[in-house]
């Protein structure tokens, strides 16, 4: 059992390519903040990114920076709000909800998890934002892709295919992100006591208004009180965040006043608590309770998310709640069983989607995909892109079967 | 062809035409399939004109079915497959193979579901860009990239270039607009990648055939999202003295937080070709003209006109003005969008180039490309996509004129390089293809280029569909598989473990 914790790509390169020689298996670990998530892993070594930390170049009125793929999410939060910018992608921090430390991570990670918060409605995940990679493949090569300007199409983007692939492709060993101006301000409009299809409903009429709506979610009744240290009560809440200039938000929310003026009674919330409120969504407060019940997270066509939820309901006890307009849904299966097959063939009965089980028991990890299993042509697609990236399979083998 | 090579037809391919003709008449029935070289001529280049090549045969299907049975029957007898959608490359991406079929897939142009609730658009590969906007107008709803080709171009073609367009500033490229597609492999097998649903349950494959230039898959459907349109549109247009003074001045608006919806700038040439033409009102004694897009509810844009005014002032500006109603705003934009027939005008043809660049090496890059015009001794005019460092210098040239089109090519060339040596990329927006292929190199050592052809491997292990494309040196995927490994060494026995 050895832990390599390489400080440059070229350390790096060398260890790889030593276990690529030998065949043996590497788990490739950042600070291990989403350790929990996949397919339990049993390798015999490990290899640490931790120390290969530092950005290595930041240009503000570029609007791009770069990072060593070990460089703590924090550290570049902090830089980045120094200079009033962010990764508007809004990477969701899945300590609280894994039993783990808050605000670990690392650049890297954001990519290889493909992380992302309420504001993907409007500005995407990280696939979105990655500009250009360095890495090395389980081959114990070492390649580039992208660069540094965010119009680019020069050559296959492998940048994105290393967005959710946790690690299975090739080791990450530098970053570049185009980071965007932090709004200036920020109010989030709530529609109190509305039931999930009524939310829905609201949801869609102000997103398919011109009010710019960055990010909308719903928190059924008793959920709300979970977030924002209970400052939202218990009422179920229908939340649409509107950013940007202040007289700009100031129109868009009276705008939305009007519009959604019938749908309940409104509610304006604004500064810290309102900064809370898409904190706490973003990370899956609600459900971040200390247990080992299960966590899904599902994807699906925004208006489809709530009717597949409550056919869920009629066959399982499940706690949910909603975020991307009701195309995220956040769920928890109250008896502990995660009923996978159940609710992947809903996922289906209700259009398309897909649904990661992004916390459960060791032993249940092991027993059910935790990533959605594909169609039969996609998954050899699959299988055949990662052996030409990792014919040994010695890169966190077996996390995503 | 000015010294372009393109793969080695393949004899027995040649020998059967004959044969494969008639059978794909049997896969795709009536009026779907030609081959006679007079009506094959429409196909035999596309929006890159200085190359041309009729191809064996042209088949135009209808169904999914029809292509999958098309890239099987290929797949199987070792046949070379060109993809085409409206063929306004400007990179020679549908540039037909002698020994090819190219697959046209104009006839797959029906909308297929407009979702409002969703704000999604699926469609057929074949609607133009434009046709999908068109689709949701009158709901208030467009398609947010826009390519200025969009009239003409498909959205399948957008989806295989990455499409940008002059709006991708703040509204993003084709992969950040795509939801999801379905595509047919070389092997005739049909693969769904994402849907109405966002991000991927696995690798982003998506994210892979966006850009990927016909090379990895047929585009057989697309799932777009849609987006409700500003209320309002603004723009200034601003002269500065210099192209230094136009670059600051892009990046403190940027410094202040402004992302406008479109931020364009011209070199003097540019202006001046432009305003001979459409007689825009641009001002003909500044170095560089900035348009400056502002989209949003009234009292943003008047807000943020508030803001961008003074900057420009700062920054040196001589001339100001701001766009007081909507003809006037066209106004501004009419000069820029006819830079190409502008500059056309001016010369008997010109050769459009697209390299990005970080923002601030603008000068420097503009300086080099006045030294490279001395030594080539031809014009360049320069559109820039300012707000994203995307460049599109475009060459002024004469084809009648013996050996000017090489020297033409090796001036871009030479632009292409100089934009890498600064940090920037061989293309931002109009793909590698055939122009840049040898460039490659430039940009990617050859570990780089064989983990991307390792890529194609899983998607097309015989290297059959759209070759010649993209890669300078296409490498056989056994060669490109096998491992060079030094077993029981490790190189870095000090590496620190615990």
């Amino acid at each position: 059992m050895t832990t390599f914790t390489p400080a440059t790509a070229a350390e790096t390169l060398a260890t790889v390519a030593w276990a690529a020689a030998e065949e043996t298996p590497l788990e490739i670990l950042g600070h291990g903040s989403k350790r929990g998530i996949g397919r339990p892993l049993q390798t015999e070594h490990t290899l640490d990114l931790s120390k290969l930390s530092g950005v290595t170049l930041y240009e503000p009125a570029e609007l791009v920076l770069s990072a060593k793929a070990g460089t703590p999410l924090a550290d570049i939060e902090t830089l980045l709000a120094e200079n009033c910018q962010q990764l508007a992608f809004e990477p969701l921090d899945y300590g609280a909800l894994l039993g783990g430390e808050k605000g670990k991570g690392t650049i890297g990670g954001v990519l290889a998890a493909n992380l992302c918060g309420p504001r993907r409605l409007k500005a995407g995940s990280a696939r979105d934002h990655i500009l250009g990679i360095a890495a090395v493949s389980g081959r114990g090569e070492a390649f580039k892709s992208g660069g540094r300007v965010v119009k680019n199409v020069t050559g296959y983007d492998l940048s994105k295919l290393m967005a959710n692939s946790w690690g299975t492709l090739a080791v990450l060993t530098d970053v570049t992100f185009k980071v965007l101006p932090a709004a200036e301000t920020e109010v989030t409009l709530a529609v109190r006591g509305l039931l999930d299809d009524h939310a829905a409903a609201a949801m869609a009429l102000a997103l398919g208004s011109s009010a710019e709506v960055s990010s909308a979610a719903h928190l059924p009744e008793r959920v709300a009180a979970r977030v924002a240290g209970g400052s939202l009560g218990s009422t179920a809440a229908t939340l649409l965040r509107v950013e940007g200039f202040g007289p700009s938000v100031a129109y868009r929310i009276a705008a939305l006043k009007d519009l959604l003026g019938n749908a309940g009674p409104l509610e304006e919330i604004s500064g810290e608590t309102s900064h809370s409120v898409w904190r706490d969504i973003r990370d899956c407060a609600p459900f971040a309770d200390g247990l080992e019940k299960p966590v899904w997270r599902v994807s699906m066509a925004p208006a489809q998310g709530h009717q597949m939820v409550l056919a869920l309901r009629m066959q399982a006890a499940v706690d949910a709640f909603y975020d991307w307009q009701g195309g995220l849904i956040w769920l928890r299966m109250e008896h502990g069983d995660p009923e996978a097959d159940l609710l992947r063939a809903l996922v289906r009965q209700y259009g398309s989607g897909h649904a990661t089980l992004v916390r459960a028991a060791p032993s249940h990890r092991a027993a059910v995909p935790v990533f959605e299993p594909q169609a039969p042509q996609l998954a050899a697609l699959s299988a055949r892109l990662k052996a030409e990236f990792d014919p040994k399979a010695i890169l966190n083998p077996g996390r995503m079967a | 062809m000015s010294g372009l090579l393109m793969p080695k037809p393949d004899d027995a391919t040649m020998r059967r035409r004959d044969e494969i003709v008639a059978d794909m008449r049997i896969i795709v029935p009536g009026e779907g399939v030609v081959d006679a070289a007079n009506s094959m001529r429409a196909f035999e280049s596309d929006g890159l004109t200085a190359y041309r090549q009729l191809p064996m045969v042209v088949v135009l299907p209808e169904t999914v079915a029809q292509v999958s049975r098309v890239l099987k029957y290929c797949d199987d007898r070792n046949i070379r497959v060109v993809p085409r959608g409206s063929g306004t490359s400007l990179s020679g991406g549908a540039l037909p193979l002698e020994d090819a079929v190219l697959l046209v897939m104009s006839r797959f142009n029906r909308i297929i579901e407009i979702d409002f609730p969703n704000r999604i658009v699926v469609a057929q590969p074949g609607v133009t860009n434009l046709g999908i906007t068109t689709a949701v107008e009158q709901e208030g709803f467009y398609y947010a990239p826009d390519p200025s080709s969009q009239i003409a171009c498909s959205i399948g073609g957008n989806v295989a270039e990455n499409s940008g367009g002059v709006h991708c500033l703040k509204y993003g490229l084709t992969a950040n607009n795509v939801l999801g597609i379905e595509m047919v492999l070389m092997n005739g097998e049909v693969v769904r990648l994402g849907g109405k649903h966002l991000d991927a349950e696995g690798y982003d494959l998506l994210g892979v055939m966006t850009g990927s230039e016909g090379l990895l898959g047929v585009v057989t459907e697309v799932t777009v999202r849609i987006l409700k349109k500003p209320e309002t549109a603004r723009a200034l247009l601003i002269g500065f003295p210099t192209s230094e003074q136009g670059g600051q001045c892009v990046a403190d608006i940027i410094g202040a937080g402004i992302i406008p919806g479109g931020m364009e700038m011209m070199d003097r040439p540019a202006i001046h070709a432009a305003e001979d033409f459409v007689h825009a009102g641009y001002p003909l004694d500044v170095e560089a003209l900035l348009i400056v897009e502002l989209d949003g509810p009234g009292v943003e844009v008047d807000h943020l006109i508030g803001l961008v005014e003074p900057i420009a002032y700062r920054n040196g500006s001589t001339t100001c003005r701001i766009s007081q109603s909507e003809q006037e705003r066209l106004s501004f934009w009419a000069g820029r969008k006819a830079a190409f027939p502008a500059v056309g005008r001016i010369s008997p043809d010109y050769y459009c180039m697209d390299g990005t660049i970080p923002r601030k090496e603008l000068p420097r890059v503009l300086h080099g490309m006045r030294e490279l015009s001395e030594k080539y001794r031809l014009g360049v005019a320069n559109v820039f996509h300012a707000g994203d460092g995307n460049l599109h210098p475009l060459i002024l040239y004469d084809a009648n004129v013996p050996g000017e089109l090489d020297k033409a090519e090796s001036f871009g060339a030479d632009i292409l390089r100089l934009c890498v040596k600064v940090g920037g990329v061989l293309t931002g927006e109009h793909g590698v293809g055939v122009e840049k292929r040898d460039l490659m190199p430039e940009m990617f050592n050859q570990t780089d280029l064989d983990q991307q052809m390792r890529v194609k491997c899983a998607f097309d292990p015989n290297h059959l569909l759209n070759p010649g494309k993209v890669f300078p040196q296409l490498r056989r995927c056994a060669e490109l598989g096998r491992m060079h490994v030094h077993r029981g060494q490790m190189a870095f026995p000090d590496i620190p473990r615990f």
